[in-house]
């Protein structure tokens, strides 16, 4: 049993690219996803050496779907993993559900927004701003969550 | 009498279907998914028809006066200074672009038509696209998509940034400062007034009437009605006439045609481009290239999956070979 917890820490500590690559993605989906609100131009962000795509609405909504597919991936390997490898071990702390629960929301209002920008009309104008809003809302309450656990040293799972 | 026979029978028909649809489309209404042909309108332009006398540009004016802006000087300080004010408020009478106050000009092209040197007006104003980038990227939903194909921009929502206009092949929708919902959030930090163009006179289609334009043109040169019937007049004007089309695919498809007797790139070559004047050359269709990616968001949880299962089974082989 020992040895099998000690082999399963060393199988979490090989979770370190996955955690470099879920930081990664998420950082340039933010980064993208901002970008989808015609500021980085006005505000010479884009002006920075190697942020000039920055300014370019097809490159950053390109750069976001396909980091959109990179979370779905992240997100869908942790999920199972934990639920079948480190879930005697580990347990989901508070603000890991309430970051998995942001997180959520980001994804499925995500989804409806890829489903939307087909050419198909399927939402209302009414239901798209309510889209608009809500995905930005749970993108900046995830944002505030993660800045709130990074300071406090919150994980996303404890020690059972 | 062909084309009073085409509006009669967009009056009769296309225009219930339309009212019908656009019912549909009230707050909160979620319409069904189905053939978008059937239930967007499309309008027809047969070029060789047009004398360019600019009828349509003064019946969009008288129509749509009401909707154009009227904005509050001096305009807010634009932090940073980059951020530029667009005033076309002075500017009013101006016709042969497009501009706040103005939704729709003629286009002029001297070309060789059947040998003749030939000069062909074209109306231009928002090609209203299936899938138009400038209300699907719009970051509030400001610039809205009507179940019967209308795209238009809300003037108490839009604040001006000026997205759609970035993204739209045609350099449609125009800006004005000092009007709108930015003045009052951070008129100096944010946004920057109101976007403005065709909207197709929507509130005329809901009440069963022709848009001005449509309405006021003394030749018939267009002829509007539900977009697969359109398509097909279309094609078979240019089949008659051994002529060419414009709008079937650029960007996708969109809701307006124009069937010339020359070919487009000639069209385009003979017309003034730039701000506010849209060319006539061949777009892709740009919302198709991160929508391609839509594939890769489905597979991406299995991939996801996939690489868990595989550690799973690795840890699972390597536990069962250490002694306990």
């Amino acid at each position: 049993m020992k040895a099998a917890a000690i082999s399963l820490a060393n199988s979490n500590s090989q979770n370190r690219p996955m955690r470099f690559m879920y930081l990664l993605t998420v950082f340039f989906l933010v980064l993208t996803g901002f970008g989808q609100m015609p500021i980085y131009k006005r505000y010479y962000l884009s002006d920075i050496p190697g942020f000039g795509w920055l300014a370019n609405f097809w490159t950053t909504r390109y750069v976001h779907y396909a980091g959109a597919a990179m979370l779905l991936a992240i997100v869908a390997y942790t999920i199972v993993q934990h639920a079948i490898l480190n879930r005697r071990q580990r347990k989901i702390s508070i603000s890991g559900y309430l970051r998995g629960a942001l997180l959520l929301g980001i994804v499925l209002t995500g989804i409806l927004f890829v489903i939307k920008n087909f050419p198909v009309f399927v939402f209302s104008p009414e239901f798209i701003i309510a889209l608009n809003l809500s995905h930005l809302g749970f993108v900046m309450a995830f944002l505030l969550v993660n800045l709130y656990c990074l300071v406090f040293k919150k994980q996303w799972t404890n020690a059972r | 009498m062909g084309q009073e026979i085409s509006r009669r029978t967009f009056l009769r028909g296309g225009i219930a279907a339309a009212a019908g649809v656009a019912a549909g489309s009230l707050p909160g209404a979620a319409a069904a998914t189905g053939p978008e042909d059937k239930k967007q309108l499309a309008t027809l332009l047969d070029i060789s028809k047009c004398i360019g006398c600019g009828a349509c540009v003064e019946a969009c004016k008288e129509t749509n006066a009401h909707k154009y802006p009227n904005p509050q000087k001096p305009f807010p300080k634009m932090v940073p200074a980059r951020a530029k004010v667009s005033d076309w408020s002075d500017k009013q009478d101006i016709t042969d672009r497009l501009t706040p106050y103005n939704w729709l000009y003629i286009q002029h092209a001297s070309v060789n038509v059947n040998g003749a040197e030939t000069e062909l007006t074209i109306p231009r104003r928002c090609m209203h696209c299936v899938n138009p980038p400038c209300v699907k990227l719009c970051p509030w939903g400001a610039a809205k998509q009507l179940e019967n194909g209308i795209s238009r921009i809300d003037p108490d929502i839009c604040l001006g940034g000026s997205k759609c206009n970035a993204v739209c092949p045609w350099d449609i929708p125009q800006r004005q400062t000092g009007v709108g919902l930015y003045l009052d959030i951070l008129p100096n930090f944010a946004g920057n007034g109101v976007m403005f163009k065709c909207d197709r006179c929507y509130e005329q289609i809901e009440a069963g009437q022709l848009p001005a334009c449509i309405e006021a043109c003394p030749e018939d040169v267009q002829t509007i009605g539900p977009r697969d019937e359109i398509i097909k007049k279309a094609r078979q004007l240019v089949k008659e006439t051994n002529g060419y089309i414009y709008g079937e695919t650029e960007n996708g498809g969109t809701n307006t045609f124009y069937v010339s007797p020359v070919p487009f790139e000639t069209l385009n070559q003979a017309i003034e481009k730039g701000k506010g004047k849209p060319h006539l050359a061949a777009v892709s269709d740009r919302m198709a290239e991160a929508n391609n990616l839509a594939a890769a968001m489905v597979i991406a949880p299995l991939a996801g999956i996939a690489a868990a299962a595989r550690k799973i089974y690795n840890f699972t082989k390597k536990s069962n070979k250490e002694p306990v």
